[in-house]
C-alpha cells in the first residue's frame, strides 16, 4: 500500500505539514509560507491523477502509443495562478501591516490595536 | 340579514381612523390644541364606526386584505366577540384622550406628540386585533400592539422607565416569540388553516395530549393574559404615566391578551373540544392560582398603581378561568368580565390619575381624608371599585355571577371556591382606599380641590357607566350569547 | 438574448479592467453603475426565461463535458437577481460613501476590484462546471480581501489577512474535493459528476470529497464553528463594501453549497449516506445561539451586526439542512430576506459611520432624535433581524419554524427562538443606547449623503414589502427548492 500510493502519502504529509505551519505561526509571512507549502501538496494531488503508467507527457510523436492525461496539468496551471495571486496579495498586505504596525507578528500587532484602543 | 356591499369596508375603516387620528396628531405638532382634536376625532370616528357595527352584528361581514403566503391571507372578519372588544377600546379611547388632555397639561408631561401618535397606534392594533379573521392576522396586530406601546411605557426615559420598558419587551415578545408562533405554526400544520372557525378549527384534528400543550402555548404565549408566572411587565409598565396605564394597562393591552385566550378557546379549539377532551384543566389551575396570589399581592401593596397592577392581574386570570372551564356560561362570564372589569379598573386608574395630579400622593397610605376634597374622585372610586367586587347594582355582578355559573356549569366546586376567595380578597384590597380617604381626618393644614375638570369628567362618566352595565347586560353580550347557542 | 447566461458574468468582469484603466473616479463609479445595472437586467430578463426551462450555454461554443458550461436554473436564477440588485444599490450607496473613505487616486481600483467581486459571485452562481466554480469563488474572494483591506483603520489589514489565510484554506479544501470527485469519476461538469457519481456511491475517495468541500463551503459561508474571519472581515470593511459582503458574500457560498450538495452529490449521499444533515443542523444551532449571545456583548455596531450574520447563516443552514423541499424554500426564503435585511442595516451603520466617524456603540447615544431617518431604518431592519411582523424576517421565520416542526425538530425550533429572543435584546440595546441617552452636544461631522440614506430605506422598504406580501421571494424559493425535490434524498 505505502508503496504503490507512496505520492499521496507524501502529499498527506506536505498539507499537513503546510497546515501546522499556518496554524501554529503567529508570523505573517510564515503563515504565508505554510499557505504555500499546503497548496503545493494539492497541485501534487491533482498532477498525480494525470499520471498514466507507462505514459509520456502529452505531446503527440510519432511511435507513442501513452501519453499522460493532460487536463489535471492544465487545472493545477490555474489553480497555480489563484495561489500566486493569493501569495501576492497576502504578501502586500503583510508589507501594509509592517509598515503600520512595526511589526510582522499577529499577536504583537493585536497587542498593538488593544492598547491604542485603551489609551483612546 | 345579509351585509352589503359597503358593509365590510367598515372594519378597516374602524382600525384606519385611529391611525388617521395619528398621522393628524403629527401634521399638527407644532399646534398643540389641534393636535390633541386630531386625537379626540380619530377616537369619536373609531368610536362611531364600530359603534355602528353593533346593528349588523348577525351578518357575516368579512374583509379580505391580501394574501400573505398561499393559504394565508390578512383578513378582518366581524363576529360578537370581537365587536365586544373592540367596543370596549374604541369607546373608551376618546374618553382616555380626554383625561390624557387634563393630565398631561397638569402634569407637564414632556413629549406629547410622540405620547398622543404611539397611543393612536396601539388603538389602531387594539382594534386590528379585535377583528382579526385569523390566527395570523391576530397575531401581527399583537406584535405590532406590544412594539407601539413600549415609547409609551418608557415615556419618562428614567432608568426605572427603562427597566420597566426591557421586562416589558422582553417578557411580552419572549412568550409571543417562543409559544404563541409555534403554536399557530403548529395549528396551521395540523389544520392547514388558521381561520377562526365557530366550533373550533382544532375539533377532530389532534389527541388531548397534543390539545393540552397547544393550549398551555396558547394561553402563556398570550403574555399580555398576564398569567403566573409572566405576569412581572404588568406592574413593571406602571412606571408610564396614568393615561397611558389606564387605557392600555387595564383596557387595551391586557385586554387584548384575554381576548386572544377566549377568541382561541372559542374559535380555534372550541369550548366543546376543550370540554370533552379535559385539556384545559392545567390552564384552568394556573388561572385559578393566578387569581388567588395576584390578589394576595395586591392587599400588600402600599403603592396605588402597583395595588391595581396586581388587582388586574387577578381580574385578568378571572377572565382566563372563564375560557378554561369550558363552559358555555363561563365564557360568556369571561367576555362579559371583559366589559366590565374595563370599565371599572379604567375609572380606578382615572382616579389615581387625578389624585396623583391634584396631590402628588401615590401611596395608599397617604390618602387619609382626601375623600372630602375629592368628592368626584373617591365617589367614582367607590362605585369602580364596588364593580370590580362584583356586588349590586354594578356591571360587575353580572360577570361574576355568570362566572360562578359557570362553574357550576363545569363541574368545578374548587374553582367556585377560588372565585368567592378571590371576591374577598379584592374587597380586602380595593375597599380600604375609598373607606380611608372618607372617614379618616386629614392631616392638618393640607387644602386641596379636584383634579382639572378634564381629569374629573371622564372618570364620573366611567363610573356613570359601571352602573349602567348593571341595567344592560344583554344587550352586551346577548349576540355573543346567541353565538354560542345558549339559551 | 442568447448570449445572456455569459454577459451576466461577462459585463462585470469587463468593466473591471476598464474601471482601472479609467483613473477617474466619477467615470469608473459610472462604469460600474452601468455595469450592475447590465447585470440586473440579465438577471431578470434570465429569471423570466425560467418559465420555458433552465438554459444551458457552452461556453465558446464548446459542448459539455468538453467545454465549460454555464447553466441557469430555477435553483440559481433567483441568486443571479438578488446578487445584482444588490450590487446595483450598493453602486447608487457607493459614491459618496466611497469618497469619503478611499483616497481619490485608488478610487477607480476600488471600483474594478468591486467589478470584480460582482462578477466572481455572479461566475460562480452561473457556472455548471465544479472547477470554474472554484475559480470563480476565489476571484470574490480575492476581490474581497482586498477591497476589505481599503477600510479606514489599519485593523482593517489584519482582518484582510485573517480572512485571506482562513478564506484560501476554505478555498484548498474545495479545491481537494473537487479533485477528488475528478478522480473516481474523471469529468468535472457538474451534470456529467451528478450522473456518474451515483455509481461509485460508497467510494471513499468520494466520501472525502464530499468532506473537503462541504468543510470548505462552510468555511466560505463563515458557519459556525468556522466563522471567525467575518466579524472583523465585515465590520472593517469600507461601508459600501460590508454592504455588498454583507448581503451576498456568503450567500454565494451557501448557494455553492446546495449546488454541489444536491445537484452535484447528490441528496442521498450527503443527507443520506452521510450526516452531513445532522452535523449542519448542530452547527446551525451552535450559530444562531452562540453568535447571537456574542453579538450582544459587542461595543461596535458593524462586529454587532457581523455577529449577528454568522447567527443567521445559522437559520439558513438548519433550513437546508432539513433537505425536504420545505426546509431548503425556508433556506433560500431567508438568504434573500436576510440579504436585503443586513445589507440595509450595513448600509445604515455606513451613514452613521460617514456622520460620526465612529460606530462605536456610546458614540450613537441619544442620536435617535438627531437622525430619525437613519434609525428608523436601523429599527425597522432590526425588526426584521428578530424576525417581528410585519418585516422579512417573519415570513423566512414562520417558513423556518414551519419546516422544522413539520420533521419534528423541536430543539432547532428552540434554538431558533432562542436565537429571536437574543436578537432582541441586541436589537434593543441599539435602540436603547439611540434613543433612552441625552444626546451629545458635539456637532455631527458632515450632513447627510441622500443617494446613502435613500438606498437605505430602498432596502428596508424592500424587507417591509417581503414582509407584508412575500408573494415573490416566496415564489423564487418555492420554485428553487422544487427544481432540486427530485435530488433530496
Amino acid at each position: 500500500m505505502i508503496a504503490t500510493h507512496y505520492i499521496y502519502w507524501l502529499i498527506i504529509v506536505l498539507m499537513m505539514s503546510g497546515l501546522y505551519i499556518v496554524l501554529s505561526h503567529g508570523h505573517l509571512l510564515k503563515k504565508l509560507i505554510g499557505l504555500n507549502v499546503f497548496q503545493a501538496a494539492v497541485f501534487l494531488l491533482y498532477v498525480s491523477f494525470g499520471k498514466v503508467a507507462g505514459g509520456t507527457a502529452p505531446i503527440v510523436a510519432p511511435g507513442i502509443e501513452t501519453y499522460s492525461h493532460p487536463l489535471p496539468a492544465v487545472l493545477v496551471l490555474t489553480a497555480i495562478v489563484v495561489g500566486m495571486a493569493t501569495t501576492s496579495l497576502g504578501l502586500a498586505l503583510a508589507v501594509r501591516i509592517f509598515r503600520e504596525y512595526g511589526t510582522l507578528e499577529e499577536d504583537e500587532a493585536i497587542v498593538a490595536e488593544a492598547s491604542e484602543h485603551t489609551a483612546a | 340579514m345579509t351585509a352589503t356591499a359597503w358593509q365590510p369596508l367598515l372594519l378597516p375603516l374602524a382600525v384606519a381612523s385611529p391611525l388617521l387620528g395619528g398621522v393628524g396628531v403629527l401634521l399638527l405638532r407644532h399646534r398643540p390644541n389641534l393636535r390633541e382634536s386630531a386625537s379626540f376625532a380619530g377616537g369619536l370616528a373609531a368610536a362611531v364606526t364600530v359603534l355602528s357595527l353593533w346593528a349588523v352584528v348577525g351578518t357575516d361581514l368579512r374583509f379580505e386584505m391580501w394574501t400573505w403566503l398561499p393559504g394565508l391571507t390578512f383578513a378582518f372578519h366581524l363576529e360578537p366577540l370581537g365587536l365586544l372588544f373592540a367596543t370596549v377600546a374604541a369607546v373608551l379611547w376618546p374618553i382616555t384622550t380626554l383625561f390624557s388632555i387634563g393630565y398631561v397639561r397638569a402634569n407637564g408631561l414632556p413629549r406629547q406628540t410622540s405620547f398622543y401618535f404611539y397611543f393612536a397606534v396601539a388603538v389602531a392594533a387594539a382594534l386590528w386585533i379585535a377583528f382579526s379573521a385569523n390566527l395570523l392576522t391576530l397575531f401581527v396586530g399583537y406584535e405590532v400592539l406590544t412594539l407601539a406601546t413600549v415609547p409609551l411605557v418608557t415615556h419618562e426615559r428614567s432608568a426605572a422607565a427603562r427597566r420597566g420598558g426591557r421586562v416589558y419587551l422582553g417578557l411580552l415578545l419572549a412568550t409571543s416569540i417562543c409559544l404563541l408562533l409555534p403554536a399557530i405554526v403548529w395549528t396551521w400544520l395540523l389544520t392547514g388553516s388558521t381561520e377562526f372557525v365557530p366550533g373550533g378549527l382544532l375539533a377532530g384534528h389532534a389527541g388531548t395530549g397534543v390539545l393540552a400543550v397547544l393550549l398551555g402555548l396558547f394561553v402563556i404565549g398570550t403574555g399580555k393574559a398576564a398569567l403566573m408566572p409572566f405576569h412581572r411587565w404588568l406592574p413593571e409598565a406602571m412606571v408610564a404615566p396614568t393615561p397611558v396605564s389606564a387605557l392600555l394597562h387595564a383596557v387595551a393591552v391586557v385586554k387584548a391578551g384575554v381576548f386572544t385566550v377566549l377568541k382561541i378557546s372559542i374559535y380555534t379549539f372550541g369550548l366543546d373540544t376543550l370540554d370533552s377532551s379535559g385539556a384545559s384543566t392545567v390552564m384552568m389551575w394556573t388561572a385559578g392560582i393566578t387569581v388567588l396570589v395576584a390578589a394576595g399581592i395586591a392587599t400588600a401593596k402600599d403603592n396605588l398603581k402597583a395595588r391595581l397592577a396586581y388587582s388586574t392581574v387577578s381580574q385578568l386570570a378571572y377572565i382566563v378561568l372563564g375560557a378554561m372551564l369550558a363552559s358555555r356560561v363561563a365564557a360568556l362570564g369571561g367576555a362579559l368580565h371583559l366589559v366590565t372589569h374595563a370599565v371599572g379598573k379604567i375609572t380606578l386608574f382615572f382616579c389615581a390619575g387625578a389624585i396623583y395630579t391634584s396631590v402628588r400622593k401615590s401611596r395608599v397610605s397617604e390618602l387619609d381624608g382626601l375623600g372630602r376634597a375629592m368628592p368626584w374622585t373617591f365617589g367614582a372610586f367607590l362605585v369602580a371599585a364596588l364593580s370590580i367586587i362584583g356586588l349590586p347594582p354594578l356591571g360587575g355582578t353580572w360577570s361574576k355571577w355568570l362566572l360562578l355559573q359557570g362553574t357550576a356549569d363545569a363541574g368545578e366546586a374548587v374553582m367556585m371556591a377560588v372565585l368567592l376567595v378571590g371576591s374577598l380578597l379584592s374587597l380586602a384590597y380595593l375597599l380600604p382606599i375609598p373607606l380611608r380617604a372618607f372617614s379618616r381626618p386629614a392631616p392638618p393644614g393640607a387644602v386641596h380641590g379636584e383634579a382639572p375638570p378634564a381629569c374629573v369628567v371622564p372618570l364620573v362618566v366611567t363610573a356613570a357607566a359601571c352602573v349602567a352595565l348593571f341595567f344592560v347586560p344583554d344587550l352586551i353580550v346577548g349576540p355573543l350569547g346567541r353565538a354560542l347557542e345558549l339559551p | 438574448m442568447t448570449h445572456l447566461p455569459v454577459l451576466q458574468v461577462l459585463i462585470p468582469l469587463m468593466g473591471a479592467p476598464a474601471c482601472a484603466l479609467l483613473r477617474q473616479r466619477r467615470a469608473a463609479w459610472t462604469l460600474f453603475l452601468l455595469v450592475t445595472g447590465g447585470a440586473l437586467v440579465c438577471a431578470v430578463l434570465l429569471v423570466l426565461r425560467m418559465e420555458q426551462g433552465s438554459v444551458r450555454y457552452a461556453l465558446g461554443g464548446w459542448p459539455a463535458p468538453r467545454g465549460i458550461e454555464y447553466v441557469i436554473d430555477p435553483l440559481n436564477a433567483p441568486m443571479l437577481a438578488l446578487v445584482s440588485l444588490i450590487a446595483l444599490i450598493v453602486a447608487v450607496y457607493a459614491r459618496p460613501s466611497v469618497e469619503a473613505e478611499i483616497e481619490t487616486r485608488r478610487i477607480p481600483l476600488f471600483y474594478a476590484c468591486m467589478c470584480l467581486c460582482v462578477a466572481g459571485m455572479l461566475g460562480v452562481i452561473a457556472t455548471g462546471d465544479a472547477f470554474n466554480a472554484f475559480v470563480f469563488l476565489e476571484i470574490t474572494s480575492l476581490s474581497s480581501y482586498a477591497l476589505i483591506a481599503m477600510g479606514k483603520r489599519r485593523r482593517a489589514l489584519l482582518a484582510a489577512f485573517r480572512y485571506l489565510i482562513v478564506g484560501t484554506i476554505g478555498a484548498t479544501f474545495l479545491l481537494i474535493g473537487i479533485a477528488l470527485a475528478y478522480a473516481v469519476t474523471g469529468t468535472l461538469n457538474m451534470a456529467d459528476l451528478a450522473q456518474r457519481l451515483p455509481d461509485v456511491y460508497g467510494n471513499r475517495a468520494l466520501t472525502a470529497a464530499v468532506a473537503f468541500v462541504v468543510v470548505g463551503l462552510a468555511v466560505k459561508m463563515a458557519l459556525f464553528p468556522l466563522h471567525s474571519w467575518l466579524p472583523g472581515a465585515y465590520a472593517e470593511a469600507p461601508s459600501a463594501v460590508s454592504t455588498l459582503l454583507a448581503g451576498v458574500g456568503t450567500k454565494v457560498a451557501v448557494y455553492a453549497f446546495l449546488r454541489f450538495a444536491l445537484t452535484v452529490f447528490g441528496g442521498s449521499l450527503v443527507f443520506g449516506l452521510l450526516p452531513v444533515g445532522s452535523i449542519g443542523l448542530v452547527a446551525a444551532c451552535a450559530a444562531m445561539v452562540l453568535a447571537s449571545a456574542i453579538a450582544c456583548f459587542q461595543r461596535d455596531l458593524k462586529y454587532l451586526l457581523g455577529w449577528s450574520s454568522v447567527a443567521q447563516i445559522g437559520y439558513i443552514v438548519a433550513g437546508l439542512s432539513l433537505a425536504t423541499v420545505d426546509g431548503i424554500s425556508a433556506g433560500y426564503l431567508h438568504m434573500i430576506n436576510h440579504a436585503v435585511t443586513k445589507a440595509a442595516l450595513f448600509a445604515a451603520a455606513g451613514v452613521l459611520l460617514m456622520r460620526l466617524g465612529s460606530v462605536d456603540l456610546q458614540a450613537l447615544a441619544g442620536l435617535g432624535r438627531r437622525m430619525p431617518w437613519t434609525f428608523a431604518a436601523i429599527l425597522l431592519a432590526g425588526l426584521g433581524l428578530i424576525g417581528l411582523p410585519p418585516t422579512a424576517g417573519f415570513v423566512s421565520k414562520w417558513a423556518l419554524v414551519l419546516a422544522l416542526v413539520e420533521q419534528g425538530q423541536w430543539f432547532v425550533v428552540g434554538a431558533v427562538l432562542g436565537s429571536s429572543l437574543l436578537a432582541v435584546v441586541y436589537v434593543g440595546r441599539i435602540v436603547e443606547i439611540a434613543w433612552f441617552r441625552e444626546p451629545p452636544e458635539t456637532p455631527l461631522l458632515r450632513p447627510p449623503a441622500v443617494p446613502m440614506v435613500a438606498m437605505t430605506w430602498l432596502l428596508v422598504l424592500m424587507s417591509l414589502y417581503f414582509g407584508l406580501s412575500p408573494v415573490l421571494p416566496a415564489a423564487l424559493a418555492d420554485g428553487a427548492a422544487v427544481a432540486v425535490a427530485g435530488r433530496l434524498r
